[in-house]
């Protein structure tokens, strides 16, 4: 057995422990094969990209479709640095935010009990059911009534209250133990610290996750229906105009998929380490 | 430090603060003022989520009973929609079946699936870990990855299934995975149970790393003697949260499969064979746009996974007892 599990607890067998891992690791190509085709189609010359029978690995590979890729950008109105720069702000700024008004709001729903809570609580999840193809209209005249059209507001300030987050978010705090909470007040601590000083790092498992829902849905958005001002697009809004789809496009296509999965890939890694770090240190424990 | 011994740690909620507010404005005020912080701390994530979540759906309620092109004024027509919806749309009829079909296939598969693959990822050293989480994942950190099985399914034979099994001798001519009515449900399905292992599972890997460790202590002592006891009476009891939390996802998002579908199986899908409520939803919402009828399937939808969320909460309670 290559992978020496190491035994956490006594209530594990031997069998199980291998049948375990197989499941995963079977499972894991799976999961995975996609993605491996993603980044070999990347490199793949156009010939081998409509070869028959298909290749799963790239047999020459080529730097072309990255360097189509590049081409096309510099052939855009605005700085392609520009485009980069606006869903990178927005990315930031949005999760940053998201996830501290998100938490707050978390803690009080949780941990407090004040008149109507339980109403605010269950709109939250409501706002979760209802199809978002049909809210988009409603959604468009209050940003423009608002006059937040061709602003950063438009995208950032919706993406700040995603029920998603609170949902998320009012889960972990349930479960912190009120005894915590309770010592730390008596100790003269102000609501707002025992927040950010108790309560948040216990959570911090779900922190991680939810930057990596948050950073996913700000770094994919569009945003092509409130932003018309060209310096004021999206990474994908950008790269949806260049890409027209075709036969000629699919290198520089293939290598548009991959790049738009790097970034999002890499904060994912760091955040799960970061998940995965907290359990030697912590869980909660009353 | 020392942990109780009971094992399901719930922490009731104090009813100190609510003594039925009776109606009485005076002793409502005086309970706001009093949780002034409560409300301080709700009030920034709540002013937006009203102005862009709670009232476009208001909003949109409303419109269901009206006629509203978009370019015209909306015009009151009472129940017209939903009556025309149920009476002469029997393309509508067609879908409601579709969506619970791939919702009872989809859903709890890939709950299930979900919870399990977290569980066991969880048992493994961290770095391995790690990068198993990452690879179950990954399908659904890039939105559009999943376009990927158009190539493999691909109808015509530079398709990688379709290549595999003519070069084995099953078939002579290509099937056509996702525009033959025969195949297309069954292909989609393989698809979307790939790109279903999402939020929930994030949820309860984090779930996984904030249970109390003393608890599986007390558990060997008090006699749990293999893994699947130590999960239904130790792990799973202090995981309601996040059950709940994975559980409401999957049924958001399995009721509402659309967007996979377009770019694989094309808009509208080859005698409507995989056409979804949303699907009927986004015909008449952004075509034909008739937004008033568009709002009456969302509401009704809305309705029908408010149904389903009560059932699954009533199930959830019943974990580890």
């Amino acid at each position: 057995m290559a992978v020496k599990v190491k035994r956490r607890t006594p209530n594990r067998s031997l069998y199980g422990d291998l049948i375990n891992i197989l499941v995963l690791a079977g499972f894991a190509m799976f999961m995975a094969l996609p993605l491996v085709y993603a980044v070999n189609n990347a490199f793949k010359p156009l010939e081998e990209l409509f070869q028959f029978p298909p290749k799963f690995f790239v047999r020459n590979p080529t730097l072309d479709n990255i360097r189509d890729l590049f081409t096309l950008m510099n052939s855009s109105w605005v700085p392609f640095t520009r485009y980069i720069f606006n869903t990178v702000f927005i990315t930031v700024v949005g999760s940053g935010i998201h996830m501290f008004v998100a938490s707050l709001a978390a803690y009080a729903l949780a941990k407090h009990q004040f008149p109507g809570q339980k109403l605010f609580f269950n709109m939250v999840i409501l706002a979760l059911m209802f199809s978002p193809h049909v809210t988009a209209i409603p959604n468009y005249l209050i940003i423009s009534k608002l006059g937040w059209l061709d602003t950063y507001l438009a995208l950032i300030v919706p993406a700040i209250a995603a029920p998603l987050g609170l949902f998320l978010m009012k889960q972990f705090m349930e479960q912190i133990p009120v005894s915590l909470l309770e010592s730390a007040r008596l100790d003269g601590a102000s609501e707002l610290t025992v927040f950010r000083k108790v309560a948040l790092p216990i959570v911090k498992p779900a922190l991680m996750t939810l930057l990596i829902f948050s950073f996913q849905s700000l770094w994919n958005m569009n945003g092509g229906t409130f932003i018309y001002n060209e310096a004021l697009k999206t990474l994908p809004t950008a790269l949806q105009q260049i890409v027209a789809t075709g036969f000629s496009r699919a290198g520089a296509a293939s290598a548009i998929a991959l790049f738009m999965m790097i970034v999002p890939l890499s904060v994912f890694i760091i955040s799960q380490s970061n998940v995965m770090e907290t359990m030697s240190t912590s869980g909660i424990k009353d | 430090m020392l942990p109780d011994n009971e094992l399901p740690i719930e922490y009731p909620k104090k009813p100190t603060v609510l003594r039925k507010t009776k109606g009485k404005l005076a002793t409502l005020l005086k309970e706001i003022k009093r949780n002034k912080v409560s409300y301080f701390f709700i009030a920034p994530f709540g002013i937006i989520f009203i102005a862009f979540y709670v009232l476009p759906v208001l909003i949109s309620i409303g419109l269901s009973f009206t006629y509203y092109n978009i370019l015209e004024k909306p015009q009151f027509i009472g129940w017209q929609n939903y009556l025309n919806l149920f009476v002469s749309d029997d393309l509508f009829l067609k879908s409601i079946k579709i969506t619970f079909l791939f919702a009872l296939f989809t859903g709890p598969i890939s709950y299930l699936a979900s919870f399990l693959f977290a569980w066991f990822i969880n048992e493994l050293p961290r770095k391995i870990r790690t990068i198993l989480v990452v690879v179950f994942y990954a399908p659904s950190l890039s939105g559009q990855v999943f376009v990927i099985w158009g190539i493999i399914f691909s109808g015509d034979q530079y398709g990688y299934i379709n290549g595999f099994l003519m070069k084995l001798g099953f078939i002579s001519e290509p099937i056509q995975w996702f525009t033959n009515p025969e195949y297309m449900l069954t292909t989609l399905i393989i698809v979307i149970l790939w790109t279903s292992i999402g939020a929930g599972f994030l949820a309860f890997i984090a779930g996984l790393q904030t249970l109390d460790k003393s608890l599986f202590e007390a558990g060997y002592v008090d006699g749990v003697k293999n893994r699947w006891q130590e999960l239904w009476y130790i792990t799973l009891p202090q995981m309601k949260p996040q059950l709940l939390f994975g559980a409401i996802m999957t049924i958001t998002s399995s009721f509402a499969i659309h967007d996979v579908i377009v770019p694989l199986a094309g808009f509208p899908t080859t005698d409507y064979a995989a056409h979804t409520v949303v699907s009927h939803l986004v015909d008449y919402g952004t075509i034909r746009f008739e937004m008033g009828y568009a709002s009456a399937i969302a509401t009704l939808l809305f309705i029908v996974m408010l149904g389903t969320n009560i059932v699954i909460q009533k199930l959830l309670k019943k974990v580890g007892t």
